[in-house]
């Protein structure tokens, strides 16, 4: 039914971090185990809050609707249910979900004798995400610091915080953080067409080699990674990129209160410069 | 808990350098250099660099594009009387402006904004003459051409920044050579046309890039998770699957119930990053033509609430927060343009209920040419330039 042909052997018992056989089996396509039990219970009941506080709120106008993280006078304390109680829940649930999805990951990864680079690279996205609604909340000493959700209301958010630092992108780690994104899309589009390129060759012409790949990269610009090292590649670029965003908005605020076009006299004024 | 998770090579084997596949070198290439190894290259990928095609594409390419890097150097030089120590700290300040929006679309002297056109049309061929390179690269191979098109894509990108000013009839309207300055473009770009984050092909854009950081994550982590079943070995996994895209093919199916497949991955790659930059190209040209002002354009449709009731627009009011085309001088972020006489008596009720709150009106020569052009302008068109003195 919904199993490959090929997905019958590879069906077998073994690899979980809990629970033992307890939730060892698939349900259709996917793997349960105890992590995706703790999954659906996350993220069921925090969409449930989630469609609550749009019933609560002013509109069902998809755009926006929008769950916003209690008033900054409620500081680190519990707000009640309507005044941004629901934010900390759903907030709650959602890292509860995440961490149970990268340890599902983990838990698939053992019962196919993989590397757990896919539960890490996950990780890494989880970082920034927990960064924005409770590192940097907790610096600054007020969850009403996390961004509230909602389709346009989270872009409003990203808006008005970066400009209280006047201009964001003289934030350095935010400037390293684009990069990596823009490297990423880059590295990405080169390894895609690579490989549809020596997979789909001219009309009539056979498949090519790994060799045709190196060569094609080599003749272009005078080196080609090769076929391990671009997965290397992408998996740093990508990790780097969600990483950095989480250095960057965490250093604004704990660490940094002014403009970010500011931060920069610091080169300026550096003693190497005669006459400064 | 240590498990074998091949990121970096341990053991790298030397022999001599591929000299790589013959191909069929025109009367203008060849192959240059034999190709050397450098270990630390090898502990991440292949230790091998070089030889290099050099064919007629790409050497005009790297001269027109010397001629580009030269012209926008040598101004920003210029800009600190050719002092080289002030030119390396101001640097990351310097800029090659295009010409100021007096010009239009005509042609400025040089040091107008005319050095600025001439660098732009060298760095556009030569980035033309690199997208024939690697589409005569591909085709002597005998690969397909999907890096071209790719290529192509970004390029749309790129050639949408001289499009839009042509569309709304100023190159003033173009991105500034320099580092500082071209993100300072970016942000005026955005409040001159009412928050670019409003803009759908800006979120869609955005969408994508993101989008390309993940399934470059997803792909790169599981290629290297099953890379000791000889997972980065792909074309074979393509065209004779092997337990290493079964695996991981498996993978992605019992996490979210959903998979692609060892070559389906790479259309998904393609199109993500494809599209980055094709949606980025539309958001642009649409900006400052069809709509000047996305957040008006939001509120139209029904992406955004409206604003508080104690901020409440009228019509004419809102009219003002249309976008304007203006110069962007070095210091301009976030300036202002000059209202018209017409205009001025409703722009005061708006300024002096929020120069009180407005924290971000630090630039004084923005306020003091609005104020003066305010006193002076005459004509009733909007597109009177807000020009500094």
């Amino acid at each position: 039914m919904a199993t490959l042909s090929f997905e019958r052997k590879y069906r077998v018992r073994g690899g979980t971090l809990i629970g033992g056989d307890l939730f060892d089996f698939w349900f259709g396509p996917f793997y349960v185990g105890f992590f995706g039990v703790t999954t659906i219970i996350f993220s069921v009941l925090g969409t449930a809050l989630l469609v609550w506080g749009a019933a609560m709120g002013p509109t069902w106008n998809l755009w926006q609707i929008s769950i916003a993280p209690p008033d900054l006078s409620y500081g680190l304390k519990f707000a009640p249910l309507a005044e941004g109680g629901l934010w900390q829940l759903v907030t709650i649930c959602a890292i509860g979900a995440f961490l149970s999805w990268a340890l599902r990951q983990a838990e698939i990864s053992r019962k196919l004798g993989m590397g757990m680079h896919i539960p890490w690279a996950y990780g890494a996205a989880v970082l920034a995400y927990v960064t924005l609604v409770v590192f940097r909340p907790m610096l600054l000493g007020a969850w009403g610091h996390g961004f509230p959700y909602g389709i346009f209301s989270h872009l409003d958010w990203v808006s008005n915080v970066g400009y209280q630092y006047l201009h964001f992108h003289y934030n350095p780690a935010h400037m390293i953080a684009i990069t990596f994104f823009f490297t990423n899309c880059l590295a990405l589009a080169m390894h895609g067409s690579l490989i549809l390129s020596v997979t789909n060759p001219k009309k009539g012409e056979p498949v090519k080699t790994s060799e045709h790949e190196n060569v094609f990269f080599r003749d272009l610009v005078g080196y080609s990674i090769g076929a391990i090292g671009i997965h290397r590649l992408g998996l740093f670029l990508a990790m780097s990129a969600s990483i950095w965003s989480a250095i960057c908005i965490i250093i604004s605020g704990p660490f940094w209160t002014k403009g970010w076009p500011e931060w920069w006299s610091w080169w300026l004024n550096l003693p190497i410069w005669p006459g400064v | 808990m240590l498990e074998y998770q091949n990121l970096f090579t341990r053991v790298q084997v030397r022999h001599a350098p591929d000299p790589g596949l013959p191909v069929r070198m025109g009367l203008t290439g060849a192959r240059y250099g034999k190709g050397f190894f450098l270990s630390l290259a090898g502990r991440i990928g292949d230790a091998q660099v070089g030889p290099i095609y050099l064919g007629w594409a790409g050497i005009l390419s790297l001269i027109t594009g010397f001629i580009a890097f030269e012209i926008i150097g040598l101004n920003m030089w210029a800009s600190v009387d050719w002092d080289p120590v002030q030119f390396i700290r101001m640097l990351p300040w310097l800029a090659l402006e295009p010409p100021s929006p007096a010009y239009g679309l005509s042609l400025p002297p040089l040091n107008e904004g005319g050095w600025y056109l001439m660098a732009g049309f060298f760095l556009t061929v030569s980035i033309l003459l690199w997208w024939v390179r690697t589409y005569l690269r591909a085709r002597a191979l005998g690969m397909g051409t999907h890096l071209p098109w790719a290529f192509a894509s970004a390029i749309f990108l790129y050639l949408s920044f001289f499009f839009q000013p042509l569309l709304v009839g100023s190159w003033s309207e173009m991105v500034p050579f320099g580092i500082f300055p071209h993100l300072d473009w970016t942000s005026a770009f955005s409040i001159r046309y009412g928050n670019l984050y409003y803009n759908p092909f800006h979120a869609l854009s955005i969408v994508f890039l993101y989008g390309s950081a993940v399934l470059f994550a997803m792909h790169g982590a599981t290629i290297l998770a099953v890379a000791r079943m000889g997972g980065e070995r792909e074309i074979e996994q393509i065209t004779d699957r092997g337990t290493a895209a079964e695996r991981s093919m498996l993978f992605w199916r019992w996490t979210m119930g959903f998979n692609a497949t060892m070559e389906s991955i790479h259309r998904w790659a393609w199109w993500f990053a494809v599209l980055t930059t094709f949606t980025g190209g539309i958001g642009i040209l649409l900006t400052g033509t069809v709509v000047d002002n996305w957040y008006l354009w939001g509120q139209k449709h029904g992406l955004v609430a409206s604003y508080p009731a104690q901020n409440t627009l009228t019509p004419e009011q809102q009219e003002l927060l249309r976008g304007r085309y203006q110069g962007s001088t070095p210091d301009s972020f976030p300036s202002y343009l000059a209202p018209t006489a017409a205009a001025a008596p409703i722009m005061d009720s708006m300024m002096t209920d929020s120069a009180a709150v407005d924290s971000t009106a630090v630039d004084s020569t923005a306020v003091d040419s609005t104020a003066a052009a305010a006193s002076t302008a005459t004509d009733s068109t909007t597109s009177t330039p807000g020009m500094t003195p």
